[in-house]
């Protein structure tokens, strides 16, 4: 069974459709990379999988629970809302770490208050944390980032702070992984470290997706495609047969466009 | 004399100094709170705020203080503010506190509004409520960002406490300008301004340091 299903997302602002009729399913394990031009609604729809954004149609469902419906009423739609947004781990485009915290700090702060809910936190303080501290180490050493942990945000490269993010989004064990243009923020030549993190989740079948104007990578790394321009899944499929062989007209056109630059 | 003069700038000193800290002791709190309300997803607090803010900074702090000793008397019958020292300094601080308040209101929602949407985004992704998203993340943000323009009101703070004067509290102008009314010395006038200096200049050291403290992020 798939891991998420999307059926039918819709999303207005004001009288603009930005997402109209959006459906797909990933497969756990599975990286899905999204792409298409500006405003074709990429972003939106991360935002509304990451409840930053209400739909105004369809259901999202992860392993079989429907977390959203937008024929729910408000309260229910809001009910557990953070439950339901440690399903998924969102990367921001510009970062987004907490500039007062150290990387190690920004890395573990989620965790620390989730863990303080625990019943059983008071009795235990001092194993919880210690078990936070040494999973938030094990997640920075794995993003190659071992001699950073105690540097602050600005005391970081754009790459680094992006690596930083990544593990942040990690900690809390998310189901699936999103990526908002992972890269776009980053000087050319620091986006490759960034790739190359990414690359190793998807070898470690980390199940993502990767909203990315990087085609090559795109496709190099996911196990499924999706174009989308004007609010709508054009098409999606096998990403080599998509990038290599686009069947509609947009998704030519588009291709055509990237690979002239 | 000078051990005279001394003595009474000390005691105006002191109510200077009880009227200063009291007010910001209510106005910072209070201002939070009207900038979170001018921030209110409702229409109607945002509106009565709005004009709460606009009379309060639209008039004088002076004709505020006047209007909060005398009024109440003057409408009620019976004074409110009992007729001693304490009354008028606890007249002048509710006064200064509304009026400070409101103009902390606009630099602290300027401070919240300063910090990015995608740092509230980040702490709501990662499954945090309002309350930690503002006490562990917005908070120290808008702290570092309102310093400066606090502490320019911080130090007009200090030195509007002398209008206090119109009220016949004991402050520190007070008690330098009582010399010159009895004795026809001008120099008490000038060591009264000796010590607003000196107040104003451990504020500013201190403002330096809470500046440097936070230096540690950007």
């Amino acid at each position: 069974m798939a891991i998420l299903e999307v059926r039918n997302i819709e999303k207005r602002f004001d009288n603009t459709k930005v997402l109209d009729n959006v459906s797909f399913s990933l497969e756990e394990g599975n990286a899905l990379a999204i792409i298409g031009s500006s405003g074709s609604g990429k972003t939106t729809l991360l935002r509304c999988l990451n409840f930053l954004e209400t739909p105004d149609g369809g259901s999202i469902s992860v392993r079989g629970e429907t977390l959203f419906d937008a024929s729910m009423p408000r309260w229910e739609q809001e009910k557990g809302l953070r439950t339901k947004r440690l399903h998924f781990g969102m990367v921001f485009q510009s970062f987004n770490l907490f500039p007062q915290y150290t990387a190690l700090e920004n890395v573990m702060l989620s965790e620390k208050l989730l863990a303080k809910e625990q019943p059983d936190f008071k009795q235990h303080k001092k194993e919880i944390y210690a078990r936070i501290e040494a999973h938030g180490e094990a997640l920075l050493r794995q993003m190659g980032l071992a001699e950073r942990m105690t540097h602050y945000p600005h005391q970081l490269s754009g790459g680094q702070q992006q690596r930083v993010a990544i593990a942040r989004a990690l900690a809390l064990q998310p189901d699936i992984l999103c990526f908002d243009e992972p890269t776009s923020a980053l000087d050319p030549e620091l986006t490759g470290e960034v790739l190359k993190v990414i690359r190793a989740l998807a070898d470690r079948k980390t199940t993502m997706i990767i909203v990315t104007h990087e085609m090559a990578f795109a496709r190099d790394v996911s196990d499924q495609l999706i174009f989308m321009d004007e609010g709508v899944i054009v098409e999606q499929g096998v990403p080599r047969q998509v990038i290599d062989n686009p069947q509609e007209e947009r998704t030519k056109q588009f291709l055509t466009r990237y690979a002239q630059g | 004399m000078f051990w005279n003069v001394t003595r009474a700038l000390l005691d105006g000193l002191l109510t200077t100094f009880q009227i200063f800290l009291f007010t910001l002791l209510f106005s910072l709190p209070f201002g939070l709170v009207l900038a979170f309300g001018s921030m209110s997803r409702w229409r109607l607090p945002r509106y009565l705020i709005q004009v709460l803010v606009w009379i309060i900074r639209g008039t004088p702090l002076m004709l505020q203080l006047i209007i909060i000793f005398y009024g109440p008397g003057l409408w009620l019958g019976h004074n409110i503010w009992s007729g001693n020292e304490s009354g008028r300094i606890t007249a002048t601080v509710v006064a200064f506190s509304i009026n400070y308040a409101c103009y902390f209101s606009v630099i602290f929602r300027g401070g919240i509004e300063g910090v990015p949407a995608g740092q509230r985004e980040a702490g709501e992704v990662l499954g945090m409520t309002k309350s930690q998203i503002f006490f562990r993340i917005t908070l120290l943000q808008m702290v570092k960002r309102v310093v400066p323009p606090l502490s320019n009101e911080v130090i007009t703070l200090v030195k509007d406490t002398s209008l206090a004067r119109m009220i016949a509290a004991y402050e520190l102008t007070f008690a330098g300008y009582s010399f010159m009314k009895s004795n026809g010395l001008t120099w008490p006038l000038f060591y009264t301004g000796v010590f607003y200096l000196v107040f104003v200049g451990v504020l500013t050291l201190l403002f330096n340091y809470i500046e440097r403290k936070l230096d540690y992020f950007r």
